[in-house]
């Protein structure tokens, strides 16, 4: 396959970035998008040039590294996958492909492809911790988890945290990251405890990392690479509500 | 570490906006379909109409301009909050896309800016034209008044089948209801979304509603316009109006109008 790539290029963070085409030919349809990516750096490092900078770690679609919007697609136009998971086979031959970082405020481009994506960090930290005890492994049975309950965590817990629903929000908003953390440690006995705190917590540094609001597009559903729904979004606003509530009368420690 | 509390709303959680767009907007949907419901009168004939209109213009004046008030209030904040929400959505992405595009999100929900924008210019201008009547103040003379069960009463009906008998007025009209139709297709569903009471079976059938209810108030508002167009409901030509013109002026207190 041969494809034509306009990629977006900046040397550092402080730098105004450009796009750059570049054609490259003889790409397997079985290779990864991210291969792909590689056999042009090849390329540009053979013709004595700089190397396009992406993220990348696991490549089996679990890390919540790999960015990339391509042709105006969080991960490309395949549905509930990374971009890392992405064959050339999605794409035509002799097509033109567009590759840009993630845009939001909160996610500065480090260079070329590169985002930090550390506000999402932030808003972790910020959600504490759980009280569970430390040691020995708990009894099997001690603390019972309704299966409804553990299939909705689990769920929830699939967000690799990989920023795609902020890069495909037309606000660039993180609601669906912060409610899939919210919904899976509020829905679990282990996460109850602190379960007002954090959501309050969360949703405070989200607000003060700069995150857009949510206007119910739905963008951020269709691109999830881990397809969290927008449920998640409904109960977060639900229990915000709650805790805020609670927060006023009694004081949410 | 709190952020210094003024009218841009920094401090305001962002949840909080959005719930206050939604309970504004609930308000305002409802708003719409009582109003919708009392301009079918118009199709029960103009008296059924003038009674009705002087029935609102003659509630208890602190009952009706409570519920004004409360109208303008809610249209207040939500205007207030769509612009802080769009202009910290602007913020967010100081860098645009070369290229974007659209997966999922439909038109409606993408323009909601645009046609709310829209939609508060319509209200200024129906408040202006039907409400205080300075658009055309030929109907604030007494041709418009008309008696009704030895009342006299303002002609609404002739009012309206005038207006509509304009075609830039008619043309505006329906052009706003458009707007409205898909302002609500989007508005009704994700009201309740951002009040957190939907969940995976309910959303399709609140975002089947919101469409509905988009068309609903649509047409109920449309066919009096087109009624007037279409001579279904034809302009009042009756004794009355000789009547109408031997009345003095007097008993047209600008406060009860």
């Amino acid at each position: 396959m041969k494809l034509f790539l306009k990629i977006w290029r900046q040397p550092n963070a402080a730098a105004v970035g450009a796009f750059e085409d570049y054609v490259l030919d003889n790409i397997s349809p079985d290779a990864s998008f991210l291969e792909m990516l590689d056999q042009l750096n090849e390329q540009l490092i053979t013709q004595g040039k700089e190397g396009v900078a992406f993220d990348h770690d696991c490549r089996e679609g679990i890390c919540g590294m790999c960015s990339l919007t391509i042709n105006g697609i969080a991960h490309g136009p395949r549905r509930a996958t990374t971009t890392c998971q992405l064959h050339m086979r999605h794409f035509r031959d002799g097509e033109t492909v567009t590759i840009e970082p993630f845009r939001a405020r909160p996610f500065p481009v480090l260079r070329d492809l590169v985002v930090d994506r550390s506000a999402f960090d932030k808003i972790i930290q910020s959600g504490g911790f759980i009280s569970v005890r430390t040691g020995s492994a708990p009894e099997a049975n001690q603390t019972l988890v309704a299966k409804p309950d553990a299939d909705r965590a689990m769920d929830a817990a699939e967000c690799i945290g990989c920023g795609a629903c902020v890069a495909a929000c037309k606000n660039a908003s993180a609601m669906l990251f912060v409610s899939a953390k919210i919904v899976h440690l509020n829905t679990l006995p282990q996460g109850a405890p602190e379960k007002n705190r954090r959501l309050l917590n969360m949703v405070k540094t989200m607000d003060e990392a700069g995150f857009g609001n949510c206007s119910n597009y739905g963008e951020c559903e269709a691109v999830c690479p881990k397809g969290i729904p927008l449920d998640f979004i409904g109960q977060l606003n639900r229990e915000w509500a709650v805790a805020k509530m609670k927060d006023i009368v009694s004081g949410v420690e | 570490m709190a952020a210094p509390c003024n009218l841009s709303g920094s401090c305001i959680p962002s949840l909080f906006k959005k719930y206050l767009m939604a309970l504004t907007g609930f308000v305002m949907v409802g708003f719409v379909l009582v109003h919708m419901m009392g301009n079918l009168q118009m199709f029960r004939g103009p008296d059924a109409i003038n009674q009705y209109a002087h029935f609102l213009k003659t509630l208890p004046g602190a009952l009706l301009w409570g519920m004004r008030g409360f109208l303008i209030v809610a249209i207040g904040v939500h205007v207030w909050m769509a612009i802080l929400l769009t202009k910290e959505n602007r913020a967010a992405r100081p860098q645009g896309y070369l290229k974007q595009a659209v997966v999922r999100a439909t038109w409606a929900s993408r323009t909601m800016g645009l046609s709310g924008s829209l939609l508060l210019f319509f209200i200024v201008f129906h408040v202006l034209h039907f409400t205080t009547r300075v658009i055309f103040p030929e109907y604030q003379m007494e041709d418009y008044y008309t008696i009704l069960e030895g009342d006299v009463v303002f002609n609404v009906y002739q009012m309206v089948v005038d207006s509509f008998s304009k075609p830039w007025v008619t043309g505006f009209y329906l052009f706003a209801m458009g707007a409205l139709c898909l302002h609500l297709s989007h508005a009704v569903w994700s009201m309740f979304q951002t009040l957190g009471w939907t969940n995976k079976r309910t959303r399709p059938m609140l975002k089947g509603l919101a469409r509905v209810y988009g068309w609903v108030i649509f047409i109920g508002f449309v066919v009096v316009p087109l009624g007037v167009i279409s001579r279904i409901l034809p302009p009042m030509m009756g004794d009355e109006e000789v009547i109408i013109l031997s009345i003095e002026a007097e008993p047209f207190d600008s406060e009860s109008l």
